[in-house]
């Protein structure tokens, strides 16, 4: 069965390009564009790891992710959060909230898919608690 | 102006640093206080045995007074003092050392004005970045744009065969970014250009109300004198009053200022500041007015008509700020929230009582204020209806003190964004400061 990966993001060619290239590496790439209802989304869903952006329409990723760590099903999902924000409280309120891993926009192709394996990864390999 | 010119002000920074009161100096020369603010103010020329006697109140040389040498530089040596707060100085031999080595004590107090002008900046630039919501939105638009060329550009030029549904979509994902982007940073250039060269700061209609008002220096002789009236003035300032929103908060807080200049009429003002001095209460009762509209009065007087600069600020029960008449060394944020521990906002959670609070703006210039409030409801009060308050603090600074450590006043920040308060219960938001900025 294909890793799952769930975008939530509401810029349409950043979606478009994301979804190419995480699809090119094997991932299946479902989407999402507004911040309002997320959290049902990614229940629905249930992905193996999220890429969040932080400034969405309806809620922010920021409260989103913070809800995701309330709920003990959802809550060890790694997160790579994109934001166009990137200054340093920025990082700390994220790393509050429990992001799995930060980066900035623009960001580099490359990184991203990086970003995402190593997440699963690590994912995977942590210990089941 | 001239250095000559200028005897006025020495004098009366002089008297501050003594701690003397206009009122008390002028007796001991035997001159009025209104002659005496003349002269601080530099509208009176002075010279001869009066300059001898206030120099002598003053314990200072006259050359001091009416060269000004070393003042000016003097004050700034302490200001530095002040301000590098861990570092013992001899503030009390700053005199001497000006004297004896003024190259490098012109050196010392122009890097001292430096540190406090970029210090300014980068607390505007700051504000602005974090709280100008126009240009966080631009900022934000103008990023996730080049981070979507970025990777399509990408995805064009490092992947090897691309299918052609695929290419001609990123081809013309591509043109519709670019020319997104294109305008976009026009769009954030036109802001900021306009922001920085124009005096008004269109779009944002307090801020159109608060710079006619300013440019006028928060006095209208035509009000005064009833010569005019709010609707001609705000007819008349169309080119600075732009938005039909900023007309309107001027035409209200003009409104305003024509009333209270018909209670308290500016010469019977004027002689009743001299009898019973900066005391809102006592102007209250002399003209059987509330202490909201004595505070707005008192701000509103010409220039040089005061012994002390006076500021303003009003706000309305949601904590926005309404009103803005800056004084040196109090800021006031352009953007955001206040420092919640403001009398301003003490006064909210009691109405109709007047608060007075000894303050000190924590920052680079812990100069020190007495800051009077009093909430007060609007319009007549209704059964059935809760009443809607509104608050407004008058900031007098008090003379600067010789010794700090014997402060007992109430420490406050400007907003959190620039407040170095550490373990502060009010904080919002964290401080650049403490990120080591």
């Amino acid at each position: 069965m294909n890793r799952k990966v769930l975008l939530i993001e509401d810029e349409p060619n950043i979606i478009e390009a994301i979804r190419f290239l995480l699809s090119r590496d094997g991932w299946q790439v479902e989407t999402h564009s507004d911040g309002t209802d997320a959290v049902d989304v990614i229940r629905a869903v249930r992905p193996d790891l999220i890429v969040l952006d932080v400034m969405l329409p309806g809620k922010s990723g920021m409260d989103i992710l913070r809800d995701l760590r309330e709920i003990d099903e959802l809550a060890g999902l790694p997160v790579l959060m994109l934001t166009a924000r990137g200054q340093l409280r920025d990082r700390a309120m994220a790393e509050k909230a429990g992001v799995s891993r930060f980066m900035t926009k623009p960001f580099s192709n490359t990184e991203v898919v990086t970003a995402v394996r190593d997440l699963y990864a690590q994912a995977t390999q942590a210990p089941q608690t | 102006m001239g250095r000559d010119t200028l005897t006025g002000s020495r004098i009366r920074e002089r008297r501050s640093i003594a701690g003397l009161r206009q009122a008390e100096l002028a007796r001991r020369v035997g001159i009025s206080a209104s002659y005496l603010n003349l002269i601080e103010h530099n509208r009176r020329r002075i010279g001869g045995k009066l300059l001898v006697d206030i120099a002598r109140v003053l314990s200072v040389e006259p050359s001091m007074l009416s060269e000004g040498a070393e003042a000016a530089l003097i004050a700034t040596l302490r200001e530095a003092a002040v301000d590098a707060m861990a570092v013992v100085a001899e503030t009390d031999r700053a005199d001497e050392f000006a004297g004896r080595f003024p190259g490098w004590a012109e050196v010392l107090a122009a890097g001292h004005r430096r540190i406090a002008s970029l210090e300014r900046t980068v607390e505007t630039l700051s504000d602005r970045l974090t709280h100008d919501p126009h240009l966080a939105a631009s900022l934000h638009e103008v990023l996730s744009t080049a981070a979507a060329i970025r990777s399509t550009a990408s995805i064009l030029a490092e992947t090897g065969e691309l299918e052609v549904e695929w290419r001609d979509r990123f081809h013309r994902n591509l043109n519709e970014d670019s020319r997104r982007l294109s305008e976009s940073s026009k769009a954030l250039v036109s802001y900021l250009d306009d922001s920085e060269i124009s005096d008004d700061r269109r779009g944002v209609p307090y801020e159109e109300a608060e710079a006619f008002i300013a440019a006028h220096g928060h006095h209208f002789t035509g009000l005064e004198t009833a010569e005019t009236n709010p609707e001609t003035l705000v007819q008349e300032a169309a080119e600075q009053l732009g938005s039909a929103a900023g007309r309107q908060i001027a035409l209200g807080v003009l409104t305003q200022y024509a009333a209270d200049a018909r209670a308290m009429p500016l010469q019977p003002f004027l002689q009743a500041l001299d009898q019973v001095g900066m005391d809102p209460v006592a102007l209250a009762r002399r003209f059987r007015g509330d202490l909201p509209s004595v505070f707005r009065r008192l701000a509103a007087m010409p220039e040089g008509a005061l012994p002390v600069e006076v500021g303003l600020v009003v706000c309305d029960a949601s904590g926005s700020i309404l009103f803005r008449k800056p004084v040196s060394g109090f800021a006031l944020p352009r953007f955001g929230a206040s420092c919640p521990l403001w009398p301003l906002f003490a006064a909210l959670s009691r109405p109709m009582v007047p608060i007075r609070r000894q303050v000190s703006q924590l920052g680079r210039m812990a100069a020190q204020f007495d800051c009077l409030a009093v909430a007060w409801p609007q319009g007549v009060p209704a059964f059935d209806r809760d009443p809607l308050y509104r608050s407004a603090m008058l900031i007098l600074p008090l003379p600067v003190a010789q010794d700090d450590t014997q402060w007992t006043g109430l420490q406050v920040g400007s907003t959190c964004r620039v407040c170095p308060r550490k373990n502060c219960e009010a904080r919002r938001e964290l401080s650049i400061l403490s990120e080591g900025f």
